[in-house]
């Protein structure tokens, strides 16, 4: 569809010709042998026509957009294009004079318009030229709008992966096991019970907070972490072990919220809860080479019935990645016997650059 | 035992978290009919503890390293009531399915817990149906079993289905080859055959169902029917419409 065919655009474009018009109707009396009526009586009906003629420069500009290497070809087809097109306008204009002239009101308008004709052709000559410019500057604007719509969608995907990812942190069957958890030690140990319920709305607060900001320091993400193990500590009692190995530069590099908090989730409800001994959940991290490596291992059975969340949380994990990083950032999975592992690799922000 | 002659009940108490188990044996002090015969931290035991104490009520949660609580089921028969416990409400249809009593939810409440020990008591003695064949039953439809699991006295087998090389029926028994040995399962073939996914197994015979990837060859036998030939050379005898689909899916796969 001609981006100019519309209600609110074909009017601007109509009236835009009105100053053409004009300065070519001044043009055909300057010579002083052709009155304005008659100089109107022609330029009028001619510039109308040759507004619509114009709008095919349409589809030879969309038909051959400009690149490096076809700009002399592209160059000498439009000029051949505004040639034949404004000879084809002279003709149209001769054939009206031809006629005017029949009348009694413009007599003799063919002998003396015929000197113009050179005028009329370098005018149409150019106005063609004009309109496959414009043509040319209108397809650049959509390309660089529709560049803009799809940036955008990106974006809203992005916003999408991180909004579902948040939804997903508080994993409900947590929060129920927790509190059947210090439901029990309500008899057994109410001082634990009451440190149970601390570490719970510290967790769930710390997760709010952390889930409304973009980016993260590397050490508030590991203080959630804490406090996640340590609920998960009095569920599964001296089944889970931990082991933290964090090199103290990398803790003031600046992360996606809850990016790692899903991993070590999975380490617990996928490994320590599938071994009837259990086992160690390992996490690692060094920022070198303005990188960030971030290592999680635990402890698994290979043979463990089927979970139902099959690998949703890493997916997450890895689009939000994506989305933030692009190809910059990568995560990996490795299973070595009864070790799972995943590694994060992603630009180790500081906080100014952030 | 000296005051055991007016504990009727004999309970179970299945779960992998000290905690969780700590609150049932809680709710369970307001019953002094009954008494705790065993608590188990995982699956395997629980089978164990089925077979030494023949419990009449098993608290069993779902979620547990190695077997999950259906798989339990499965092994140990739905003669013993059963009270699912679990933080996981989407497996109450399930639960239900296999004829358990009652379901109950994480946190447990102490009404909701002693209304599931009255439901329980009301049931006994009731016969349900074979416990193998409703597990397969409870199963989502057009989600087919990953592994299979058998108990050969208290000892538990778990067959990926990936490793079985053919099942057979024997009287109500169902074996199971797998890796040059055989496990018998208290099931019909029939109920195997639902719960093996039809594009990786072929019923070739009344009796046999057959693993396609360890078909080697096929061979005639006698003037009807043919013996299909396994990669470590066991043969099985195929019958005329079993010879029809095993071709139809060896075709399929070509």
């Amino acid at each position: 569809m001609h981006p100019l065919l519309t209600r609110n655009r074909f009017g601007p474009y109509l009236v835009a010709w009105i100053p053409l018009a004009v300065i070519l109707a001044f043009l055909t009396t300057a010579g002083g042998t052709i009155r304005w009526v008659e100089a109107a009586a022609i330029v009028i009906p001619l510039c109308l026509l040759y507004a619509f003629i114009c709008l095919s420069a349409w589809y030879t500009s969309k038909g051959a957009p400009i690149q490096p290497e076809n700009t002399l070809r592209l160059f000498l087809g439009h000029i051949t294009a505004a040639a034949l097109v404004s000879a084809l306008w002279v003709g149209l204009a001769l054939a009206l004079v031809y006629f005017l002239a029949k009348t009694a009101a413009f007599q003799g308008l063919d002998q003396r318009f015929a000197p113009l004709t050179r005028i009329f052709f370098a005018a149409g000559f150019l106005l063609y030229l004009l309109a496959v410019a414009s043509h040319y500057v209108i397809l650049s604007l959509e390309a660089s709008s529709e560049a803009e719509a799809r940036v955008l969608e990106t974006n809203i995907h992005a916003r999408d992966a991180e909004l579902k990812a948040l939804k997903a942190q508080i994993n409900p069957h947590f929060l129920f096991n927790s509190l059947n958890s210090i439901s029990a030690l309500t008899s057994i140990d109410p001082s634990r019970a009451r440190d149970m319920c601390v570490l719970l709305g510290d967790f769930l607060r710390m997760t709010l907070g952390l889930g409304e900001k973009t980016v993260v320091r590397f050490s508030e993400e590991l203080d959630l972490l804490e406090k996640y193990l340590a609920i998960e500590k009095v569920r599964f009692g001296e089944r889970l072990k931990m082991q933290e190995n964090i090199q103290e530069e990398s803790k003031g590099c600046m992360l996606p919220p809850l990016l790692l908090q899903p991993l070590v989730e999975n380490a617990v409800k996928h490994g320590i809860a599938s071994l009837p001994e259990g086992g160690q959940v390992r996490l690692s991290a060094e920022r070198q080479n303005g990188r960030l490596a971030i290592l999680v291992e635990n402890s698994w059975d290979p043979d463990a019935p089927p979970r139902r969340s099959g690998g949703r949380g890493l997916k997450n994990v890895e689009q939000r990645l994506e989305a933030r990083y692009g190809k910059d950032a990568s995560l990996h999975v490795s299973t070595e016997g009864e070790l799972f592992q995943v590694s994060l690799s992603l630009p180790a922000e500081s906080e100014e650059k952030a | 035992m000296s005051a055991s002659h007016d504990k009727r009940w004999k309970a179970l108490i299945v779960d992998d978290e000290e905690l969780a188990r700590h609150i049932i044996r809680e709710f369970l002090q307001a019953h002094p009919e009954i008494e705790i015969a065993a608590e188990c931290a995982n699956g395997m035991e629980a089978v164990k503890a089925v077979a030494e104490h023949k419990p009449n009520l098993i608290f069993l949660d779902v979620q547990m390293p190695k077997l999950t609580g259906f798989d339990v089921l499965e092994l140990i028969g739905t003669d013993v009531p059963v009270i699912f416990v679990t933080a996981y409400d989407q497996y109450a249809m399930r639960a239900f399915d296999v004829h358990a009593i009652d379901y109950l939810l994480k946190p447990i409440g102490r009404e909701r817990f002693d209304a599931a020990v009255e439901r329980a008591k009301n049931r006994l003695g009731e016969k349900m149906p074979a416990a193998a064949d409703l597990a397969a039953a409870a199963r989502p439809p057009q989600q087919f079993a990953e592994r299979l699991v058998v108990k050969d006295g208290t000892k538990v087998t778990i067959i990926p289905v990936g490793k079985l090389d053919y099942a057979e029926a024997q009287d109500d028994y169902v074996a199971l080859a797998t890796q040059g040995k055989k496990h018998l399962k208290q099931q019909t073939i029939a109920g195997v055959e639902a719960s093996l996914n039809p594009a990786d197994f072929v019923r070739i015979h009344r009796s046999y169902i057959v693993n396609l990837e360890r078909v080697a060859r096929i061979e005639p036998y006698g003037k009807e029917s043919r013996l299909a030939i396994l990669a470590d050379g066991t043969r099985l005898p195929v019958s005329r419409s079993g010879y029809a689909r095993l071709k139809a899916l060896l075709d399929e796969r070509k």
